[in-house]
This record gives structure tokens, C-alpha cells and sequence, in this order.
């Protein structure tokens, strides 16, 4: 269970995120859902290790990770733009993070082929990044992020940079792949209904802090202010 | 975090003991040495000192201008219209440039030219001449051609409007152009060494015959000095120049140019057959005066006096194999402390990495004699003279290094880190892979470098372990049909090896486009 209390992110003179706490159970997957600038990447750079965080901490089943090194935490994180490396194969993406792990090849081959098959691109192994559609791309991030079995997924704008058409077929496969693996995941996205396909539950971000949490029909009912209700429309 | 920075500065360590040790302690004894030299020298000394000085100032003035004069025709061409064989034409005029100075040397002693200050001017004319059409040619082929034609609408005449406006507007390539011609002319040696003969001496020809041929080591440190104030001066008075005149006016991207035709037609062809006819004479003239009865048979027979010359071969290729490796070695660690932070750290090394490239090779060897016999007598050691080329060659590594580095999206490597990579990992893993074709380039340029390199190596170079162009020196110097023919012959070798590796070079880096 990842639970985050009272983390405060300062980034070149700017609060980014203030006094934010957040709880991820076991097997849930909660969605952070705000306008962009809200700070919402910036929590899953925190989460991750990634940004310098000025107070309040990090636990992981209950055990503090706030100082541990990024390349030791354990959690994945894809990102917005994927970021896939461009001088490796497909296979050599998906398979990054289990070298790193200290796996050996033959197991490493084993598993980026299962982790192909979960994301439906079984035989992509060695295309080279350059030749890959938007949704392909996307897919291999995802099986890049899932291949380690991390303890925790986090996803930044999964479906961001796709069009209309792809993203909802993406979405409804995305969704899938997380159930099927039972996985503890943190997403964020500025997109309601995105947030809601995914999430059991949302917490709702602005300017930096958590304005209200629940699932979209709780929230829906008795919003917080005037704003809230406005963003959800 | 902190062990990171620790890291950091223990791979900076390495560059900054090798420019410390090998560069900045030996021109801080130059200094120390030319500086109490200046101080009690005589009359007599004072007077040679401003001498030298003043024909090394004005034949530099000259080349420059000289090289501009020539050169412009040619840019104009290149840069204004588009026509067949215009990529040709722009890799052929830089061909002089990449050929080592003691081939542009023997190329004009072929034409018979040696002794005048009008072989020295020639010479350097003909190495420099692509400095200006690259440099200027790049600036005026994107300059916006509606302010040209604004300028005819409103009845300005062809030349009117070039005075008035494309000159102006040019300037501040120019500018850059004449800085580095005359940089390259005022620190000029293996030229004026072989071409200037008794009479005629450079700065840098002055140092080599006092420190070597004459043993005053104090005069020549003298001036060392002025050389180095000199050098300081001219790139001073650059940067001020640029930051006075940096202006950001409208640049149009490089798209299609207009195919000459009625007047300019010709105008064209007579600039590019007439500028490459030129440059292509004193080569085509050492291959045929290389071409004696025997005299490449001769290279591989072993000489009384200065051995076997080909042997010089196989040491250059050894030096510019030891050398490209340094230099990368260095170089590389210097990238990554560069592209590492935007601290002062990285401001200060990007500056003193790039410090021997302006200073002088012969400063860079005469250093070595000066300075290295403490703590150990390193002066007769085999190592100078690929430490000499790597020092020369580093900037190079640097430069093609370090935008690679700084193309790579810091998402790439948070990915990575995210997925277990260690700091050392991901180097490994990322940058290291990813800047490996810049770094081979790099490697490239450094072994060109290496091979064609005189200044410095006429300092440290041992006399049974001669380099290429220390070889041809030797062979040039002695009198005799023989001889002649020899040196000739293997200046031609040296440009083929030299042509060889700069065509490889090329065809790598069109590899390069479109990485991201």
C-alpha cells in the first residue's frame, strides 16, 4: 500500500505541490484528475524519486521510501511522452528494467515476449522505436513499465498524446491489462471520463493540493465547492 | 544526491589533471621563464622581439584580407544559386583545409615557390579559403531574400543593394571568418617554416629555431609571450566584437535556391571552375613532381641519415591511434562534466578544455621541453608526442560530443533510472550508446589531427621515432634532386591518408541525421 502524508514540492521558487496526502490500496488504482499545471506529474516524479521533495513523506507497506534513490524504490512510471530509449529494439525497451533487476538473458527473453502478449504486440521484439505507430508506442512504454512486476504502476497522461479513436480502444485495453494483473496503480490524467474507465477511486487536484477524493459518483453528489463541480461538468 | 555530485567530480578530476598538467603548468612556465627574459633582455633582444612581431602581425593581415578577396566570388556562388555539382564543388574547396600544413608547405616548394612572402601569403590563401565560403556562405544562402528585393523596388541597382545591404548584413559572419583565418595565419608554422626560409619568420618559426635549432630557451619563451598576448588580443577583441554586434534578424531556412542563368550564369561558372582550378594547381603539381622515377621505391630503402622514411608511417599511425584514443578518453569524461550540470563547473570547462586549440601548437610543444621534468623527467619520454596530439584533439571530441549528450531528453534518462538503472548505469546504458557514433567521430577528427601535426611534434618527436610530417621536413630540408622527390612522394601519402579518413568522417556523420 503506497501512502503519501503532507508532501510539500517546491521547484525553482514555485510550490508545486502543497501539503498533499493520498493512499493507494492493495490492487486499486486511483486516479488523479486536474487541469494541466496542477501538479499532478510532478506527484508522480515525487512518488518516484525523481524530484526533490521538501517535507512530508513517502511509505511504502509502511516502510519509508522518501530518501531512497529512485533506481532502488521499485515503483514504475510511464510517461507522458513514453520515452522510449531510440538506440534500443523493441525488446531491448521492454527488457530494461528486468536487466536492471539482474535477470539472466533467457529469462529476460521469457519474460519481454509474455509481457508483449499482454499489451497484444507478440512478434514486435525487434522493430526498431523509429518505425512505431503513436499506439504501438504507447503500448510498448506500458508492457516497458509492467515487464519488472513493479510494486507500484504509475502512469502520467497514459493516453495523452493519441487521437480520439485510438484512445478509447486504447483505454478499454489499458483498463484490462491493469485488472488482469491486479496491479497497484497511481494515473493521472486531465480527462474525466479516462480517469473513471480506469480509477476505482479519483482524487481531484488543484493548484497544487487535493481538493476532494472519492469515487466519481460520490464526488458527483456532494461536491466539494463550486469549482469541483464545475470541473466535472 | 551527494554521492552523485561525488561522482561527478571524481570523473572531472581526469581532464582537469591532463589540461592542468600538460597545458596551464607549462604555459605558466613559459610565462614565468619569457617574462624575466623581457624584463632584463637588451636592446638588441627587443628589437628582434618587434621585428618578428610586426611581419608575423601584417603577413596575418594580409592572408586574411587576401583570403577574403579570393574567397568571395566562390561564397557568393555557392551560397546565392543552385546548379549541378554544387555539393561537389562546396567539398572540394575545403580540401586545402584538411590537408596538414606541411603538405600546403611542400605542395607550393612543388611550384617552385619557396623563400617569398608571396609563397607564405599564397599558402595561406589557399588553406583558409573555405573558412570564408563555409562560414560566410552559410550566413548569406539564409538570408532572407525579400530585404534584397525590397532594396531593388526601391531603386537601389544590383551592386547598391550589396554594398548597402547584403555587406551589412553579412558582417557578422565575416567578422567570424577573418577571426579564425587570422587565428590559423598569425599562429602559422609548418608553412612559414618551409616556405619563408631564412629571411622570413613567424612567431611560432622564431620559438622553433631558438628553442631547438639555437638552445636559448629564455628568448624563445620571450616570445612565447608575445605570442600568447597576441593570440589573447585577437580572440578579446572578437568576443567584444560579437557581443557588440549579435543581432537576430530574419533568417529564412535553407530551401531551394534559383538555378543561374543569362549573365550570372557565366558569372557562376567562371567563380567555381576559376576558384577550384586554382586550389586544385600546387596539388596537382606535388602528385606529378612526386611521381619521379623511383622516388616512391626510395621511401622504403633505408637512408644513412634519416632511416627508412616510410617507417615514419607506421610511427604517425601509431601516435594518431594512441592519440585518438587519449583524446576520446579525455574528451568524453570532459562532455559528460560539461552536459552534467549548468553550474560554473561546466562553464569553466568547456572554456579551458577549448584553450589549446587557440594557443599555438608550438607553444603546446615547447611547453613540454619547459616544463615536464618535474616530478618526473617526462622530456625524452615516447608519450609526449601522442599526449601533444591528444591535447591539440580534445576540443574536437568535445565539440562533437557534447550536443549529442545534450540532444538526449531528460525523460530518457529518468526512464531509466525508474527502472533500476544506477547514475553509473545509466551513463552505460544511455549516453554512453547514444553519443558512441559522435564519439567515433571525434575520434575521427583527432586522428587527422594527429597525423597532420607538426608544430608541437617538431618539439617532442624523438629522432628514430619521426612522425610523417616531421619526415618530409627532414627530407625537404636536404639538399638534392632525391630527397626532393622523396619528401614529395610522401607529403602525397600523408594527403591520401589524410583524404581517406576525413571522406570516412563525412560519411558518418550523414549517418548522424535524424536520431531524434
Amino acid at each position: 500500500m503506497l501512502s503519501v502524508e503532507g508532501l510539500d514540492v517546491r521547484l525553482g521558487g514555485n510550490h508545486i505541490l502543497r501539503d498533499v496526502s493520498l493512499t493507494v490500496g492493495d490492487g486499486d488504482t486511483v486516479a488523479v484528475l486536474g487541469p494541466s499545471g496542477s501538479g499532478k506529474s510532478t506527484l508522480l516524479r515525487a512518488v518516484a524519486g525523481l524530484v526533490p521533495i521538501e517535507s512530508g513523506s513517502i511509505r511504502w507497506d509502511g516502510r519509508d521510501v522518501t530518501t531512497v534513490p529512485t533506481h532502488l524504490r521499485g515503483f514504475g512510471l510511464m510517461f507522458q511522452g513514453y520515452a522510449l530509449f531510440p538506440h534500443m529494439d523493441v525488446a531491448g525497451n521492454v527488457g530494461f528494467g528486468l536487466r536492471m533487476g539482474g535477470r539472466s538473458p533467457a529469462e529476460v527473453a521469457t519474460l519481454v515476449g509474455a509481457a508483449l502478449d499482454w499489451v497484444g504486440l507478440a512478434g514486435f521484439g525487434d522493430r526498431s522505436i523509429g518505425d512505431l505507430s503513436g499506439g504501438e508506442k504507447q503500448r510498448v512504454a506500458l508492457a516497458r513499465t509492467l515487464a519488472p512486476e513493479p510494486a507500484l504502476v504509475m502512469l502520467d497522461e497514459p493516453l495523452g498524446a493519441l487521437d480520439r479513436s485510438l484512445r478509447e480502444r486504447l483505454l478499454v485495453e489499458t483498463r484490462s491489462i491493469l485488472r488482469e494483473r491486479g496491479v497497484t496503480a497511481l494515473v493521472v490524467t486531465h480527462d474525466r471520463d479516462e480517469a473513471a474507465a480506469l480509477s476505482h477511486r479519483l482524487a481531484l487536484m488543484r493548484d497544487g493540493s487535493i481538493v476532494q477524493s472519492g469515487t466519481l459518483d460520490q464526488i458527483l453528489a456532494e461536491p466539494a465547492d463550486d469549482w469541483v463541480r464545475e470541473f466535472l461538468g | 544526491m551527494k554521492t552523485i555530485r561525488g561522482g561527478r567530480l571524481l570523473v572531472a578530476a581526469v581532464p582537469a589533471l591532463f589540461i592542468g598538467y600538460f597545458f596551464l603548468y607549462p604555459v605558466a612556465r613559459i610565462l614565468t621563464l619569457g617574462l624575466s627574459e623581457l624584463g632584463v633582455g637588451s636592446d638588441g633582444v627587443q628589437a628582434r622581439l618587434f621585428q618578428i612581431g610586426w611581419f608575423t602581425m601584417w603577413q596575418a593581415v594580409l592572408s586574411t584580407v587576401l583570403t577574403l578577396l579570393v574567397a568571395a566570388p566562390m561564397t557568393w556562388a555557392v551560397a546565392q544559386y543552385d546548379f549541378r555539382g554544387r555539393r561537389l564543388a562546396t567539398a572540394l574547396v575545403t580540401v586545402p583545409f584538411v590537408l596538414p600544413t606541411v603538405v600546403v608547405g611542400s605542395a607550393f616548394v612543388a611550384l617552385g615557390w619557396r623563400d617569398s612572402v608571396g609563397a607564405i601569403l599564397a599558402a595561406h590563401v589557399f588553406f583558409n579559403v573555405a573558412v570564408v565560403v563555409r562560414t560566410v556562405g552559410a550566413l548569406w544562402s539564409r538570408l532572407d531574400p525579400n530585404l534584397h528585393d525590397a532594396g531593388r523596388v526601391l531603386g537601389a541597382s544590383e551592386w547598391k543593394v550589396f554594398w548597402t545591404i547584403t555587406l551589412p548584413l553579412l558582417r557578422p559572419a565575416i567578422a567570424a571568418a577573418a577571426a579564425i583565418v587570422f587565428l590559423f595565419t598569425f599562429t602559422s608554422f609548418g608553412v612559414v617554416l618551409i616556405l619563408g626560409g631564412f629571411r622570413f619568420a613567424t612567431l611560432e618559426v622564431e620559438i622553433y629555431r631558438q628553442a631547438v635549432t639555437l638552445f636559448d630557451l629564455p628568448l624563445a619563451a620571450a616570445l612565447a609571450v608575445v605570442q600568447l598576448v597576441g593570440v589573447t588580443g585577437a580572440l578579446y577583441g572578437y568576443s567584444r566584437y560579437q557581443e557588440r554586434h549579435t543581432a537576430t534578424w530574419a533568417l529564412r531556412s535553407e530551401k531551394d535556391r534559383p538555378r543561374p542563368t543569362g549573365r550570372a550564369r557565366v558569372l557562376v561558372g567562371a567563380s567555381v571552375v576559376g576558384t577550384l582550378t586554382a586550389l586544385a594547381i600546387p596539388i596537382v603539381v606535388l602528385v606529378a613532381r612526386s611521381l619521379q622515377p623511383g622516388s616512391y621505391r626510395a621511401l622504403i630503402r633505408d637512408d644513412p641519415v634519416v632511416g627508412v622514411p616510410m617507417a615514419s608511417a607506421g610511427n604517425s599511425l601509431l601516435y594518431a591511434v594512441l592519440a585518438s584514443l587519449i583524446a576520446v578518453t579525455i574528451g568524453v569524461m570532459a562532455a559528460a562534466v560539461i552536459t552534467g550540470g549548468k553550474g560554473r563547473l561546466s562553464n569553466w570547462f568547456d572554456l579551458t578544455l577549448m584553450l589549446p586549440l587557440g594557443t599555438s601548437a608550438v607553444t603546446i610543444g615547447f611547453g613540454f621541453i619547459v616544463a615536464l621534468d618535474r616530478p618526473v623527467d617526462l622530456r625524452a619520454s615516447f608519450w609526449l608526442v601522442p599526449i601533444a596530439h591528444a591535447l591539440v584533439a580534445v576540443p574536437f571530441v568535445v565539440r562533437t560530443t557534447v550536443p549529442t549528450l545534450r540532444s538526449i531528453p531528460a525523460e530518457i534518462r529518468e526512464a531509466a533510472r525508474v527502472l533500476g538503472a544506477s547514475p553509473l548505469r545509466v551513463w552505460r546504458e544511455i549516453d554512453l550508446p547514444i553519443m558512441s557514433r559522435a564519439a567515433l567521430v571525434g575520434a575521427g577528427f583527432a586522428f587527422v589531427v594527429s597525423l597532420g601535426e607538426f608544430g608541437a611534434t617538431s618539439f617532442v618527436a624523438r629522432p628514430n621515432t619521426a612522425t610523417l610530417p616531421v619526415m618530409i621536413f627532414r627530407l625537404l630540408s636536404r639538399p638534392g634532386a632525391g630527397s626532393f622527390a622523396m619528401a614529395m612522394a610522401l607529403a602525397v601519402i600523408l594527403a591520401a591518408l589524410t583524404a581517406a579518413i576525413v571522406l570516412w568522417i563525412d560519411r558518418a556523420q550523414f549517418g548522424e541525421i535524424g536520431a531524434f
